[in-house]
Parts: structure tokens; C-alpha cells; sequence
């Protein structure tokens, strides 16, 4: 990867609370879900940043806290040098052409009225003066770009399998060149060949175009394949950040350990030596998370600091970030 | 203890075949699969989404719908009978009893207006003719088996106060209420996260060892299997394409098709910057089946033979591995990246 370490984006200390009203005649004390609670990192320029964590640990609300499409509780978001969180709705706009998301369901994420065309097309006709020929050209370009032939153009997207319907969904993003790409589960619903099939065309693309991307998911293997650095959240906390061989090979978290002896190895015989950590019990409500580590109540490691002092997100080693007090 | 030929076989099927007439044409969605399966034994059958596997195992149970479904053909040994000859009457006994079926969503099988712990008594009262009080103190054995926290406090929950991990755990206790011989696992823990998948993977394997039944457990997952199944049926376009043990199947694999499907997958020591092996292109459609071998079209082995005449399943060089590829002898020397 790049070794400039020039910094993209920054995200410091970023909460987004959302409101929940418990009922309309109880009592009117308003309570929070902290889907992301004090979140810092960086992403360097054309590298590929990995975030991870289950289901409903904040990962998709971090992503769109990034692009503004959520504004957030506190903290800010620094874009190649410019604060986005201060920014108004109107100068927002240009910098969004910059940053682009791709979403998980290639169903819903698509118009379903739509043809391909104008689907792909709709960015630039929201940001550029491109029309005619020039438009119907640059279209044409990003459906080949993505592998999908141009004489697509015209159709609809119930015309496709999901694996071309995300590819569709990449053409737009790409459509204003932009610098980040943010992938929010972009497999997640695709079958296992046509998984590798998208991630070889991401990979391609980012080699061709130079692009960054946040890429999130929750099949580890996948998530550990594509990128250069990785991020474990749980319940709207970074647990760990560091290198993907080094988070891999020498997790020091017990989440991220427990996490990563879970992932499936799909060979009998090193699956059958690996040590599997099993955890105890759910994720707990993140409405009521729990005092101290949230982590407490499903560690193994647990000793009486955790349920009542929250440990310190630190660099243990150089580039090596943990939220624990015994890592 | 699966060695193959030795044993008695608790399940054997011959020819399973089952069609969906629709206003497109008919699906073949189960062309003529024929495999047995052992006393004690954990069976994985895996394949991309729409290759048959729930459809067969449906079938199985005699759960598909007739019409628009058909069973045109094949027997379904079980007990020393044909399940598909049974009378519905008998098959409800056979259902629950003798075979067990659990799916990837728990809400299809837990009725969302009763409790849990009522859910399986009933069935505890129904098939094992207990009353309610002898139904009650097993069935709270039953979800500390499955891990249920506090089982006496949870035996009146209802499911919507359960997480989706103690769903699904309390869909495999009411499962195994009644002591099945086979206990059919559809996708059960696809919709968990990782975590809460390991634990019920680990409760499966615990389960089988501790009460001796056979598992078939249907993924599209091949990393999922590999460390708790004996043997794999991989499945393609309504075709058992490729079957043998664990090791055999991931470390001797004959098929381009699971080549294909391994290849897909990144491996844990790979190297950085190394590509996956993605297959091109899409399933055939179970409507237009072709007419030799149905994964020609992907395939990067095809030759003319492939396309004109259907490969069958043949034995390779390991007891019990099979494959059916006109080339298996060939593409095995080439090796599997
Ligand atoms: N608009 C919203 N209003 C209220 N709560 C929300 C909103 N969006 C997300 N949440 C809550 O915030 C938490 C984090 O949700 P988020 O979607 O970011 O998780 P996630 O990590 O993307 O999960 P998944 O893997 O399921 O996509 C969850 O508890 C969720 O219910
Ligand atoms: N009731 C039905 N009518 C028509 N076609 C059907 C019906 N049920 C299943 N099929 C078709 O039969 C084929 C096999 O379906 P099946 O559900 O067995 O696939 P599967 O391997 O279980 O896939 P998945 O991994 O998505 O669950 C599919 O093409 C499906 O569309
Ligand atoms: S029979 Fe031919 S087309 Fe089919 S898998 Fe073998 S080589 Fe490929
Ligand atoms: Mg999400
Ligand atoms: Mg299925």
C-alpha cells in the first residue's frame, strides 16, 4: 500500500445519539441509543480501511455520520483538511461529489422505475454541465469500467442478478470520480462467487483510479482480504485498530480475539486445530449498555476495574490501537 | 465411525426428483440425486442460492407443495420404508419424531402468540404422551441443554422476548423434543453474527455427540462446514456434482465447481495482494436445463464432450468421494491454486 500516509479523512471523538420516545403518554424524559459513542480514526490516502463488528454495533451509522448524511451529536469529521461538520447543507454539496457510498442491498438501493442509464447518469446531472453525447459517453465508460456492457444503457434494474446490480451501483458512485468510496456491506447478499467477483472488480478499480475506501462489513475473511488496516467496533465503541495481519495474527482485545477465532477457515484440518474462544451470552441493548467496558458482561477477561472504568482507546505499538485495560 | 460402507445406512435416497410447474415454464429444482446417510453421522450439503438444497430437503419431509410442486420420482428410505409412500397421516408421526427440521428463520417455526415453554410441551405432550407437568421439567432440561440463560424463568417468554441467537436455540430444543433420528438444519445460524453462530455450531456438534443422531446441515457456506460435517454433498443446478468426506472434498477437491467455490473464498494465510479466483458468469436457468453438463457454461475445463452429454457421478480414487466431471482425471493434475 501507499507508504505517503497522507491523511484522507479524519473522524475524531464522533457520537451520533438518536432519540427514543418511549411511548406518547409516559413520561417525557427522552432516552438515547448511542450507535456511536466517542469513535476516532484516520484513513490514509488510497489505502482500504476495514470496520468490522456485529450486528448493530454502529458501523452503518458511522459511515453515513461521515458523509453528513446524519449529523453528528459531537465530534468532528475532517475531509482532506476541511471540517465537513461545519460546513452548511450548500457547501456540503460540493465536497459530496468527493465521497461516495455504495450500499448493501443492490435491490433497494436501485430505482426500480429507472433504467441504468439514468440511474448512472443522476449524479452527473446533479453536479456537472455534461450533456448529449459527452454524457451518454461517460456512461457508456462506467458501465465497461464495471464490466457490464454498454448497450445495457436502456434497460431496468429487475433485468439483472444481484451480483450486476451491484456492479451498477458501483458505476454510480464512480460516476463524479470521486476520492472515498464507502461500501456499507456491498456482498453481504451475494452469493459466494459472485462475492469474489465484486471484490476482484472493487480491488481493480481501486488500483486503476487510485480510490480509498471505508469498507464495512461483517464476514471478517472478506473484510481481512481487502483491506490494509482494520477497525473492531462494539456496541458503538472501537475495541481495536491496527494492521490486518497484525489484527489478525496478534489480536489484542478478548473481543477481537473471541471475534476472530470465530471466523469459519474453510479447511478441515487447520479449522479442527484452531482453538475456538466461545462467548457467553448477547450484545446488550445499546440503549442500556452496560458501566464501565461495554464489553464486560460477554469477557472472559473481566476483573472488577472493568465494570466501573471505561478503559482508554491507546496506541499500544505504533500503529496498534486498543480499548482495553489489560492489552 | 462413518466408514462408508460398513453400516447400515439410516437415510438412503435413490433418485430424488422434484419440479415446480409456474406460469414460465417448469423448474427443475431437484434432478435425480441419489445419496445415503449414516447412524450418527453430520452431513453438509452446500451450494449457491437456488441449487435445490431446501428444495430436497423439503422434499424429504414432504413439505413441498403439490401443486405447483411434483415428486415425479425417486424413493426416500427411512426406517426400512419409502417416506414418499407414506400417507400424510403417517408422515405427521415420521415429522417431529423421527425427523427433525429446524429453518434459518425461527419465527416459521415458533408461533409468536404462545410462550416458548408452552410451544414445547405441547409437542412433548403430543409425541412423547407426557402430561403437563412431566412436559414442563423437561422441557426447561431442554433449554438448558440448548443454553438458555435462567431456562425456569425464560420457559414463559414469548419468542419476540428472545434475542435471534435464543430463537434459534429454542427452535432446536423444541427440535429435538422428541429425539429425532436426523435432525435437518436449514441455514440456522445465516442471519447470526459470528459470535452467536460459533456458539450454536459448538451446541450442534456438542448435541450430536451427546444424543447420537445424524445432522444434515444445509449452508451456502463452505468455511461453515468444513470443521463440523464428516461429508459434504456439494449441490449445482438441482445436481449432487460433487460428495465425499470432509478432507477429501477441500483438500483432494475434484469438481471445478467447488474449485470455483473454494477459490471464492480468501484463505486465512493468504498473502496480501492475492486475488481471489472469482467463477464467471451466473447458475443456468432451472427452466432451460442444459443438456450435458449443467455447470458448462462457467466452467474453464469445458471441452465439446461437456456440452453434448451429461457427466454422472463416478467414483474417484478415495472410498466415498464421487464426481461428477467428464475431465476430473485430467483438471486433478492440474492442482487447485
Ligand atoms: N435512525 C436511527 N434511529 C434510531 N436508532 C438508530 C438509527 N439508526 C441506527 N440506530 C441504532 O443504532 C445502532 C447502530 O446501528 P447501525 O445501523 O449503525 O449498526 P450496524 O453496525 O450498521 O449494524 P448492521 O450490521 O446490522 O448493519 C443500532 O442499535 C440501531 O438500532
Ligand atoms: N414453490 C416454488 N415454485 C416455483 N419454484 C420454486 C418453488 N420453490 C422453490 N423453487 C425453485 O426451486 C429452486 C431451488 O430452490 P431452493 O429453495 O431449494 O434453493 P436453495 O438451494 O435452498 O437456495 P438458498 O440458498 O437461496 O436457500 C429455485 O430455483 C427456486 O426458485
Ligand atoms: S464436465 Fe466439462 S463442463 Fe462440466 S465441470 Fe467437467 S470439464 Fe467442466
Ligand atoms: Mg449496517
Ligand atoms: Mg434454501
Amino acid at each position: 500500500m501507499n507508504s505517503e500516509n497522507k491523511v484522507l479523512l479524519q473522524v475524531i471523538n464522533l457520537k451520533k445519539y438518536f432519540p427514543v420516545s418511549r411511548g406518547l403518554f409516559t413520561n417525557r424524559q427522552t432516552r438515547y441509543v448511542k450507535a456511536v459513542d466517542d469513535v476516532s480514526f484516520e484513513v490514509f490516502d488510497g489505502e482500504t480501511l476495514g470496520l468490522v463488528g456485529e450486528t448493530g454495533c454502529g458501523k452503518t451509522t458511522v459511515a453515513r455520520t461521515i458523509l453528513q448524511l446524519y449529523r453528528p451529536t459531537s465530534g468532528n469529521i475532517i475531509f482532506d483538511g476541511i471540517d465537513l461538520t461545519s460546513l452548511a447543507e450548500n457547501e456540503l454539496r460540493k465536497i459530496r461529489r468527493r465521497m461516495q457510498m455504495i450500499f448493501q442491498d443492490p435491490y433497494a438501493s436501485l430505482n426500480p422505475r429507472m433504467t441504468v442509464g439514468n440511474i448512472i447518469s443522476a449524479p452527473l446531472d446533479v453536479h456537472t454541465d455534461l450533456g448529449g453525447k459527452e454524457k451518454q459517453d461517460k456512461v457508456q465508460d462506467l458501465l465497461r469500467l464495471v464490466g457490464l456492457n454498454p448497450d445495457f444503457v436502456n434497460r431496468y434494474p429487475h433485468e439483472f442478478s444481484g451480483g450486476q446490480r451491484q456492479r451498477i451501483g458501483i458505476a454510480r458512485a464512480l460516476a463524479l470520480n470521486p476520492d472515498l468510496v464507502i461500501c456499507d456491506e456491498p456482498i453481504s447478499s451475494l452469493d459466494v462467487s459472485i462475492q469474489a467477483q465484486v471484490v476482484n472488480l472493487l480491488e481493480e478499480l481501486q488500483d486503476r483510479l487510485g480510490l480509498t475506501y471505508i469498507f464495512v462489513a461483517h464476514d471478517l475473511s472478506m473484510v481481512r482480504h481487502i483491506s490494509d488496516r482494520m477497525v473492531v467496533m462494539y456496541l458503538g465503541k472501537v475495541m481495536e485498530l491496527a494492521d490486518r495481519n497484525e489484527i489478525y495474527l496478534r489480536p489484542r482485545h478478548p473481543y477481537t480475539r473471541a471475534l476472530m477465532s470465530a471466523v469459519p477457515i474453510p479447511n478441515p484440518r487447520k479449522a479442527r486445530d484452531r482453538q475456538r474462544i466461545l462467548l457467553k451470552g448477547d450484545i446488550p441493548s445499546p440503549l442500556n449498555p452496560p458501566n464501565g467496558c461495554n464489553f464486560n458482561t460477554r469477557c472472559p477477561m473481566a476483573q472488577a476495574i472493568c465494570f466501573n472504568t471505561d478503559p482508554e482507546y491507546r496506541e499500544i505499538e505504533p500503529r496498534h490501537y486498543v480499548a482495553c485495560h489489560f492489552a | 465411525m462413518t466408514n462408508g460402507t460398513a453400516m447400515k445406512p439410516l437415510m438412503e435416497i435413490k433418485n430424488l426428483t422434484t419440479r415446480f410447474y409456474t406460469q414460465d415454464g417448469v423448474v427443475n429444482a431437484v434432478n435425480g440425486i441419489s445419496y445415503t446417510l449414516d447412524p450418527g453421522e453430520i452431513l453438509g450439503v452446500v451450494g449457491e442460492s437456488g441449487c435445490g438444497k431446501s428444495v430436497h430437503a423439503l422434499s424429504i419431509m414432504r413439505l413441498i407443495q403439490i401443486p405447483p410442486g411434483e415428486i415425479p420420482a425417486g424413493e426416500v428410505f427411512f426406517g426400512g420404508r419409502d417416506l414418499l409412500k407414506l400417507s400424510e397421516r403417517e408422515m405427521r408421526m415420521v415429522r417431529g419424531h423421527e425427523i427433525a427440521m429446524v429453518f434459518q428463520d425461527p419465527m416459521s417455526s415458533l408461533n409468536p402468540v404462545y410462550t416458548v415453554g408452552f410451544q414445547i410441551s405441547e409437542a412433548l405432550m403430543l409425541h412423547k404422551k407426557m402430561n403437563r407437568s412431566q412436559a414442563k421439567v423437561r422441557a426447561i432440561e431442554l433449554l438448558n441443554l440448548v443454553g438458555i440463560p435462567e431456562a425456569t424463568k425464560r420457559f414463559d417468554n414469548y419468542p419476540h422476548q428472545f434475542s435471534g441467537g435464543m430463537r434459534q436455540r429454542a427452535m432446536i430444543a423444541m427440535a429435538l423434543s422428541c429425539e429425532p433420528k436426523l435432525l435437518i438444519a436449514d441455514e440456522p445460524t445465516t442471519a447470526l453474527d459470528v459470535t452467536i453462530q460459533a456458539q450454536i455450531i459448538n451446541l450442534v456438534i456438542r448435541l450430536q455427540e451427546e444424543l447420537g443422531m445424524s445432522v444434515m446441515w444445509i449452508t451456502h457456506d463452505l468455511g461453515i462446514v468444513a470443521e463440523m460435517v464428516h461429508r459434504i454433498n456439494v449441490m449445482y443446478a438441482g445436481f449432487i456434482i460433487e460428495r465425499g468426506f470432509v478432507d477429501d472434498i477441500y483438500n483432494h477437491t475434484l469438481h471445478p465447481y467447488t474449485m470455483g467455490l473454494l477459490g471464492s473464498l480468501p484463505s486465512i494465510d493468504e498473502a496480501p495482494g492475492t486475488k481471489l479466483i472469482s467463477i464467471p458468469g451466473l447458475p443456468p436457468d432451472l427452466i432451460a436445463l442444459p443438456e450435458g453438463c449443467p455447470f458448462f457454461a462457467r466452467c474453464t475445463y469445458r471441452v465439446e464432450q461437456c456440452h453434448q452429454e451429461r457427466p454422472q457421478l463416478e467414483n474417484a480414487q478415495e472410498a466415498g468421494h464421487t464426481v461428477a466431471c467428464w475431465r476430473w482425471r485430467e483438471i486433478q493434475g492440474f492442482g487447485v491454486a
